[in-house]
C-alpha cells in the first residue's frame, strides 16, 4: 500500500489527496460551466473571466511596474538617503492611490453606462472626473506635507 | 542608524545551509518534463533575473493571504445571504436556478431591521476594501507566472489550472461587482448570473488553494515576527531567505521601501477605499464622503432629498397614472377590494423609522408613514396569510413586482407608506404608495403600488 502510494506520488507529482481535491474542485466548476453553457452570453462570460486575468497580468502589472521604474529613475526621486523618508515613496503612495481610485471608480470618472445611471439615480456622472482630480491633488499635497514633516523630524533628531 | 552595514548585495544569496529541497520532483513521463525544463523560451532566464524587489517572499505573501483568508469568505457569505434576502422560494432571486449552490433556505427575517443593510453593506464595502489587498497579493506572487518550467508533473499542471480559476475568479468578481454598483453594464451578460456563479468558481479554486497552501502560510508567518518587521526601517530591510516556491527574487536589489512601509501602503489604500465607500450609508452631510460613488450625492434637499434606485421616468410612471384616478386593488381569494388614496389615509396610520438598503451597497434611514400591510390584509378579508404579491404601476423592469413572505406582511413595521418624513411621497419615491418592510432589499420595497394579492393557506 505504502509502495503504491509512493509510486502514485512519483508519477503524478503529488499525493492522491491532491488529485481528489482538484478533481472535486473541477467537478464543481464543470457543473457551473454546463449550467452556463446554455446562456447566449456564455462566450462573453468566459472572455471576461480569462480576460480579467490576462488584463491584470499582462497589462495592468506591466503598466504599473513600468511607471514605478520610470519614477525610480526620475532625477528627483533617485536620491535615496540611507535612512529616513525618501521622496520616491512619497511620490509612489499618492500615485498608486490615485491610480487605484481611477480603476475602482472608473465608470463614474469616464461616464460609462450613462443611461442606466440616469434611470437609477436621476443624476448624471459629470462631477466624478473633477472629484477624482481633486482627490489626486489632495493625495499628492498630503503626501508632500507628510514628507516635509518627516524630513524636518529626521533632521531635528 | 547603521548606514555602514554591508549593503544587501545584488548577488544571489549564498547557497549555504539547506537549499530548497522540497521543490516538487518531475512526474511521469519524466523525460518530457525534463525536456520542457531544459528548453525554456528565449528570455525566460532574463525575465526571472529582472524580479528585483527584496520584499517579495513567503512572509509578505502570507500576510496578504491571511487578510484575504479572513475577508473573502465573509464577502462570499454575505453575498449568499443577500441571495436569500431576495426570496428564492418565490423565484425572485437571480439567477433563479442555482441547484445546490446556495445556502440552506430560510425565511429572511424582518429583525433586526438593519439586517440587509448590514449584509449588503459588508458585501460591497468589504469587497471594495479588499481590492488593494488582492492586487498586492497578486503582485507578490506574479514572478511565479513566468517560472520555467511551468510545471514538472500532471499535479502541477492541474494546480496551475486551478490558479487560473482562482485569479480569474477573484478579478472577475471584482470587475463585475464594481461595474454593477456603478451601473456600467459594459460586459453584455446578465450580472446576477455571472457574479453568482463566478463566486462559486472562485470559491472552488480557493478551497483548493487554501488546502494546499495553508501549511506554507503558517510556516511563513511563524518564520518572521510581525512586531520585528514593524520595527524594521527601510535601511535594515533585507530579503527573506530563499524559499522552495521561489517567491524571493534570485537577485534582489536594495530595498526602496521597508516591509512595514509596504504593509502600511497597502493597508492605507484599503482604508482610503473604505473611507470613500462607507459614506453611502450615512444621511446628511457625511454621505458626501462617498466622493466617487453614485450614492455619495443627495439628489435633492428637504424631506425627500434622499437617494432612489429608479426614477419614475425610467419606470414609465407618470403623474397621470398616479392622479385622483389611482386605486389600490387588494385581492384575497375571490374577493377584490379597491381603495383610493383618501381611503388609505383614513385608515389607521403608523409611523416607523426604517433603513432602506440597496443591492449596490448603499442605504438610507427615513421615517415612513402609512398603513400596516396586515391591516390591508384584514381589509381584504385575508386570513392565514402565507405570502403577498405586490404589483407596481411600472410596466417593464425586473422589479415591478415582488412577493413578500408571511413574516414580512405581518410585521408591525411593514407598511404601505403614503408619506415620508412628514410629507407626501414624491413621484420618484413611489407616490401614491410604496411598500416599506424591515430588512427587505430596497428593490422589493415596491414603488407605485397598484395591487396587493394576499395568499392564504386555505386558498384565501
Amino acid at each position: 500500500m505504502g509502495e503504491l502510494a509512493a509510486r502514485f506520488r512519483s508519477a503524478y507529482g503529488a499525493s492522491a489527496g491532491h488529485l481528489l481535491l482538484l478533481t472535486g474542485s473541477f467537478a464543481l466548476v464543470g457543473w457551473v460551466v454546463l449550467r452556463l453553457a446554455g446562456e447566449p452570453s456564455a462566450g462573453r462570460m468566459l472572455l471576461w473571466f480569462v480576460g480579467a486575468a490576462i488584463a491584470h497580468d499582462f497589462v495592468l502589472f506591466p503598466v504599473y511596474g513600468l511607471a514605478d521604474r520610470v519614477l525610480r529613475d526620475a532625477p528627483g526621486a533617485r536620491a535615496t538617503p540611507p535612512s529616513g523618508p525618501t521622496p520616491l515613496n512619497h511620490l509612489r503612495a499618492p500615485a498608486l492611490a490615485s491610480g487605484l481610485l481611477f480603476l475602482v471608480y472608473l465608470p463614474g470618472i469616464l461616464q460609462l453606462g450613462r443611461p442606466t445611471y440616469l434611470a437609477a439615480s436621476g443624476q448624471d456622472q459629470r462631477p466624478f472626473l473633477g472629484r477624482w482630480l481633486l482627490a489626486t491633488a489632495a493625495l499628492f499635497v498630503a503626501s508632500g506635507v507628510g514628507y516635509a514633516v518627516r524630513w524636518w523630524w529626521a533632521r531635528r533628531r | 542608524m547603521s548606514a555602514e552595514r554591508t549593503p544587501p548585495a545584488g548577488d544571489p544569496p549564498a547557497e549555504s545551509g539547506r537549499t530548497p529541497l522540497d521543490r516538487p520532483a518531475y512526474g511521469f513521463p519524466r523525460r518530457w518534463w525534463t525536456f520542457l525544463a531544459e528548453h525554456p523560451p528565449p528570455g525566460a532566464a532574463t525575465v526571472n533575473r529582472r524580479w528585483r524587489s527584496p520584499l517579495r517572499g513567503p512572509w509578505l505573501t502570507s500576510v496578504y493571504g491571511l487578510v484575504l483568508l479572513v475577508g473573502l469568505p465573509l464577502v462570499f457569505l454575505t453575498g449568499l445571504l443577500d441571495y436569500l434576502a431576495y426570496g428564492p422560494q418565490f423565484g425572485q432571486a437571480f439567477p433563479r436556478d442555482v441547484g445546490w449552490l446556495r445556502l440552506p433556505p430560510f425565511d429572511w427575517p424582518t429583525r433586526p431591521s438593519w439586517l440587509f443593510r448590514l449584509t449588503q453593506g459588508l458585501h460591497v464595502g468589504l469587497g471594495i476594501t479588499l481590492v488593494p489587498i488582492v492586487l498586492a497579493k497578486l503582485w507578490s506572487v506574479l514572478p511565479k507566472l513566468f517560472d520555467w518550467p511551468p510545471a514538472r508533473s500532471v499535479a502541477q499542471v492541474l494546480e496551475r489550472l486551478s490558479l487560473l480559476l482562482l485569479v480569474g475568479g477573484i478579478l472577475f468578481e471584482i470587475v463585475t461587482g464594481l461595474l454593477d454598483i456603478q451601473y456600467a453594464y459594459l460586459f453584455g451578460f446578465d450580472f446576477y448570473t455571472a457574479h453568482y456563479f463566478g463566486a462559486w468558481v472562485f470559491v472552488a479554486a480557493l478551497v483548493v488553494h487554501v488546502s494546499l497552501r495553508l501549511g506554507r502560510m503558517r510556516t511563513a508567518l511563524r518564520a518572521r515576527s510581525l512586531a520585528r518587521e514593524l520595527a524594521t526601517p527601510r535601511a535594515d530591510t533585507r530579503p527573506e531567505p530563499p524559499d522552495p516556491d521561489k517567491l524571493v527574487a534570485a537577485r534582489p536589489g536594495p530595498a526602496t521601501m521597508s516591509r512595514r512601509g509596504a504593509l502600511a501602503l497597502v493597508g492605507g489604500l484599503s482604508l482610503l477605499l473604505a473611507a470613500l465607500t462607507v459614506g453611502q450609508h450615512f444621511d446628511g452631510p457625511w454621505r458626501r464622503t462617498a466622493l466617487l460613488l453614485p450614492r455619495g450625492r443627495q439628489p435633492g434637499t428637504g424631506p425627500t432629498g434622499f437617494p432612489i434606485n429608479r426614477t419614475a421616468a425610467a419606470a414609465g410612471v407618470s403623474a397621470a397614472d398616479t392622479g385622483p384616478g389611482w386605486r389600490l386593488t387588494l385581492r384575497s381569494g375571490g374577493r377584490t377590494v379597491t381603495v383610493d388614496r383618501p381611503g388609505l389615509l383614513a385608515m389607521a396610520q403608523h409611523t416607523v423609522t426604517l433603513p432602506i438598503a440597496c443591492v449596490e451597497g448603499w442605504s438610507t434611514v427615513q421615517t415612513w408613514t402609512g398603513v400596516r400591510l396586515r391591516d390591508l390584509a384584514a381589509r381584504a378579508g385575508a386570513d392565514g396569510i402565507t405570502a403577498a404579491h405586490v404589483r407596481s404601476l411600472e410596466k417593464a423592469g425586473l422589479f415591478r413586482q415582488a412577493t413578500l413572505q408571511a413574516n414580512q406582511v405581518l410585521d408591525a413595521d411593514s407598511l404601505l407608506a403614503l408619506r415620508v418624513n412628514g410629507i407626501d411621497l414624491t413621484l420618484d419615491h413611489g407616490f401614491p404608495a410604496r411598500v416599506i418592510v424591515p430588512a427587505l432589499p430596497g428593490v422589493h420595497c415596491t414603488k407605485w403600488v397598484t395591487e396587493i394579492e394576499f395568499r392564504g393557506r386555505a386558498g384565501g
